[in-house]
């Protein structure tokens, strides 16, 4: 069977712009969380979330390149430049065709949906500019790596909700585990910290308005975030060939439904997608040293999950660490696995496993070591990274260090 | 081209060009220029947005349209005709 490896990563999160900036604020336990800056926050409840600081669009694209990208391409273009550099593949003729570009994405351009919502319906304007479409449309970021990059393989978006970002990097890994491609630029990318999307979410009640606190007994909710990581990935050999930097390597994916609730997850179906994801990497349970959680900060989430983890790794699922890196970097959505896996990898090739940030107080029905406030450093030679998504689905991937 | 609406356009024609507006005269085609469809599709919004106008045009079959692009004089007499029919 042929093996698949991470060679490149790029993030862009409400924890900073380039990778090393999202792993020294996941060291740090720093949160990203605060104010909404960008938007007007009239007749809105939900006044915090995670947004890319510093940020300026015409430091990193030309004019023309701003007509036709919303904000959810560019934190996409911007993450898969990281990845590709840092990977130093070069996709030239013979790979093009070769290499593939499977991106998540909940929302899509959002920005430049909500903004001329309300120019049509809210002002009455009776003209917008002519390139809503290809702004808007959720495949967009995915398109435009391809472009920017030259990747001529298949190519496709995954829309899943909170899962689509675990569903992309999953299906790449499939596709090059099944000969379909040798390489891909995978992840996810969400940027919908707009008016619109927060009053529906506000309309759910479930959103926190102080912060997020993943398996603290304080929880209030979850908080939104924006952001897009991208991952190079390649089958092992030609990886090794080229004496690429191997980050870690993906040995498992697991996916699941529910089939069930629209909203309410079961615990039953996230345990079949974990065992899944293990049986898929030949991983046993005493194996796994860092589960990157979904960790939502909702009751509901949180409880589920801490079951589903209890009930499949049975008394050695006390002494995994489990962090929700959400407590940083927030909810961010169609992006949540792929920036999920960012610290996963982190964790792998650095020896540092992330923290469960905000954490105020132990809730006795998780009865999982949370990892709170502090990262603590460990050799993690296997993890995993929960997704579970609106919808009832879900999807986990299996990670191993590289040793060879 | 001195007129207030050719000058208009021209500024519009040259800011999607990226290129002076002196550069730009009567007989200059959109293709001169460098304009690909999508600039083209961009020029023709910013006219309908700067004269307040709907302009006839087809992205479809660019040149079979009722407006006439062939180049900066044809359109800017286009333009002024449809400023005149909006009265």
């Amino acid at each position: 069977m042929r093996r698949v490896v991470v060679t490149g990563l790029g993030v862009v999160s409400a924890l900073g712009i380039g990778r090393d900036r999202h792993f020294e604020g996941l060291r740090d336990g720093r949160v990203g969380i605060g104010p909404l800056t960008r938007i007007s926050l009239e007749n809105l409840s939900i006044t915090i979330g995670a947004q890319v600081p510093d940020y300026d669009e015409t430091e990193h694209f030309s004019r023309s390149q701003l007509t036709l990208y919303d904000r959810v391409t560019q934190l996409a273009t911007l993450a898969g430049r990281e990845a590709v550099a840092q990977s130093g593949i070069e996709i030239d003729e013979a790979l093009a065709t070769r290499t593939a570009v499977v991106m998540g994405s909940s929302l899509g351009g959002m920005t430049t949906i909500d903004n001329n919502y309300k120019l049509t319906y809210g002002e009455g304007k009776t003209r917008v500019h002519p390139f809503l479409v290809p702004r808007l449309m959720a495949n967009a970021p995915a398109s435009h790596l391809s472009m920017e990059h030259g990747a001529k393989g298949p190519n496709w978006t995954v829309s899943t909700a909170c899962s689509s970002g675990n569903h992309a990097i999953g299906q790449a890994f499939h596709l090059i585990r099944s000969g379909g491609a040798d390489a891909a630029l995978c992840g996810g990318a969400e940027a919908a910290l707009v008016w619109g999307t927060l009053k529906a979410w506000e309309g759910l009640r479930v959103m926190s308005k102080t912060a997020c606190r993943p398996f603290s007994k304080t929880r209030d909710g979850m908080v939104q975030g924006e952001g897009a990581a991208v991952l190079v990935i390649e089958e092992l050999e030609r990886a090794k060939a080229r004496g690429a930097t191997i980050l870690g390597e993906i040995c498992g994916f697991g996916m699941t439904s529910d089939a069930g609730d629209i909203v309410t997850p079961s615990q039953a179906d996230a345990a079949r997608a974990i065992r899944d994801a293990m049986a898929d990497a030949k991983m046993g349970a005493e194996e796994v040293g860092y589960i990157n959680a979904h960790g939502t900060a909702t009751t509901i989430n949180d409880r589920t999950e801490a079951g589903a983890i209890r009930n499949v790794l049975g008394e050695h699922a006390a002494r995994v660490p489990v962090s929700s890196t959400k407590s940083m970097h927030a909810h961010c959505i169609g992006a949540a696995g792929a920036i999920e896996a960012a610290a996963v990898l982190m964790a792998l090739s650095e020896g540092v496993i992330p923290p469960t940030a905000s954490h105020e107080e132990e809730d006795p029905e998780i009865g999982l070591d949370v990892v709170p406030n502090t990262a603590r450093e460990a050799t993690v030679h296997a993890a995993l990274s929960n997704s579970f998504a609106f919808g009832g689905l879900n999807a986990v991937l299996a990670f191993r260090r590289f040793t060879g | 081209m001195t007129d207030e609406v050719t000058e208009k356009i021209v500024r519009i024609i040259a800011d999607q060009a990226m290129v002076e507006p002196g550069q730009i005269k009567p007989e200059t085609t959109l293709d001169d220029l460098g304009l690909d469809s999508l600039g083209l599709v961009e020029v023709v919004f910013s006219i309908e947005e700067e004269f307040d106008i709907s302009v006839p045009y087809n992205a479809n079959e660019p040149n079979d349209s009722e407006f006439d692009i062939s180049n900066v004089a044809a359109i800017s007499a286009a333009v002024k005709q449809l400023i005149a029919e909006k009265g």
